[in-house]
């Protein structure tokens, strides 16, 4: 049985098309996906992502344990910092991407993917241990809001009354008991809030009766991500999909003491990995889908696409997929088997469009 | 609300045919599109080609998903629309105006087994 976020009966309300995600009955689109895209790209959309999870970590080790189970470097970090990264397995697959967020000393705020939330939790609970720390799992307190776009700042001052234009790109701040973040997973300037059940529904309805903000669900979520080369976990991450293998070692600290996943990271920089996420631009407007097969030009299977959409912003039929990585130089000829035919592309950088951060 | 156009034959995969003697003009329902959303490609046979009855011959794809065009009756295909390489969307415009393939039919007693436009209509409600 799927849970429901707080959201729920006002996506009802509006018509959405409902889908399960991630352990959650979400809302895919309201209007149509293409609108609801543009949206973000040219003007404001609201997505409702309370289906995220958090967990706050707080004591005297909170620092130490957050570098032990995290690859990116939080040490020395002023508060309302927020740090991309991985937690990985020893053998270098991925748990789970994650933002951090340094919310004080010794005091982090974790958001995790929805659909890795009881995975994710009890990954971390298992490496308490030496830690003088508390894990508080805030999963089912917080709703979530991710306003993005163009003129997202303007609409979350002027609708929602919440000063945020000194934000910096990444950098959260906490106002009465609500957490905001310039964050998100559109490529575009934006910013995510989290705060109470009551606090999202009613700043949700601000949002849409404004007028100022489209409705946007998950289909172009992921179609905006995709466009700019971010990653989704069970596409381009999983347990067998390292951060160097998709391209991610930036969010990596080598130079870290330690955290867990590091020896076979340093590994596989050195030796170099059998596998490589790539992008592939088609020449025609068939669409490569997960799971769908690539082939070099002797017909043989080098890799599998991850994701693929004909691009919205750019009127192309591309992908990102794992290839084996004396395939994953660009330009090189590889084609993807769609059903009974085979469409010829090459490998081409992994972002399709570019980000429009306000830095 | 979709439209249900008359005259036509469907299928309960939501393709319909249009019979003009020996041959006839496959498409996808309003009802189809409607359901599909953006139609960004259309996945189509070549000439010559031979569809049989219940049996895929091509795919319609929304930015989302590719939904298989299942044939409603068999055949050999004598043309397909062109327009909808370059123009997906027309089958979002108008979906009974631009039909996918036109089709000459082998077996005309195929088409009693689809439904007239008040039954399918009545399917589409259920």
């Amino acid at each position: 049985m799927e849970k429901k976020t707080c959201l729920y009966d006002r996506h009802v309300a509006l018509g959405a098309l409902m889908s399960p995600f991630g352990g959650f009955i979400m809302p895919i689109q309201y209007s149509n996906i293409t609108d609801e895209h543009n949206a973000v790209r040219q003007h404001c959309g609201v997505f409702d992502v309370s289906h995220m999870g958090e967990v706050r970590i707080t004591g005297p080790d909170a620092e130490k344990y957050v570098q032990h189970i995290f690859t990116n470097d939080v040490a020395g970090a002023p508060v309302g910092q927020i740090y991309y990264g991985m937690m990985l397995y020893p053998n270098g697959g991925t748990v789970d991407d994650l933002l951090v967020y340094k919310m004080g000393e010794n005091d982090f705020f974790l958001v995790i993917n929805a659909a890795n939330i009881d995975k994710d939790v009890a990954w971390m609970k298992e490496h308490t241990t030496g830690f003088d720390i508390k894990l508080d799992h805030q999963s089912d307190f917080y709703g979530q809001l991710a306003v993005q776009g163009p003129e997202a700042e303007k609409v979350v001052e002027e609708v929602l009354g919440i000063p945020c234009s000194e934000l910096k790109f990444y950098t959260a701040k906490v106002v009465g008991d609500i957490i905001i973040s310039r964050t998100g997973y559109t490529g575009e300037d934006g910013f995510e809030i989290y705060g109470s059940h009551e606090f999202t529904q009613k700043s949700w309805d601000k949002l849409i009766e404004s007028g100022r903000c489209k409705p946007c669900g998950l289909g172009c979520r992921d179609t905006l991500r995709f466009e700019v080369g971010l990653p989704l976990y069970g596409d381009e991450l999983s347990a067998d999909i390292s951060p160097v293998m998709a391209g991610l070692s930036m969010f990596c600290k080598l130079d870290k003491e330690e955290f867990i996943g590091k020896e076979a990271l340093v590994e596989q920089k050195a030796n170099g990995v059998a596998q490589k996420l790539v992008g592939i631009e088609l020449a025609d407007k068939a669409i490569p889908r997960h799971g769908y097969a690539v082939l070099n030009t002797e017909g043989e299977v080098v890799g599998e696409v991850t994701t693929g959409y004909h691009c919205l912003s750019v009127d192309k039929s591309v992908c990102m997929a794992l290839v084996k990585t004396e395939f994953a130089k660009l330009d090189t000829p590889l084609a993807v088997q769609i059903r009974k035919k085979v469409f010829e592309g090459k490998v081409v950088k992994k972002k399709f469009y570019d980000k429009h951060y306000h830095k | 609300m979709a439209k249900f156009e008359e005259g036509l034959r469907y299928s309960e995969s939501h393709e319909y045919i249009r019979v003009e003697g020996e041959y006839g003009y496959i498409g996808i329902s309003d009802y189809a599109q409607h359901a599909l959303g953006n139609v960004v490609y259309v996945d189509m046979p070549e000439v010559d080609d031979e569809v049989t009855a219940g049996e895929e011959f091509g795919a319609v794809e929304s930015v989302k998903a590719a939904s298989d065009l299942i044939s409603p009756v068999s055949g050999t295909v004598v043309e397909v629309n062109e327009a909808l390489e370059d123009t997906p969307e027309l089958l979002n415009e108008d979906a009974f105006a631009n039909w996918i393939i036109k089709v000459q039919l082998s077996d005309p007693s195929e088409l009693d087994n689809l439904m007239d436009a008040k039954t399918y209509a009545t399917f589409c409600e259920e």
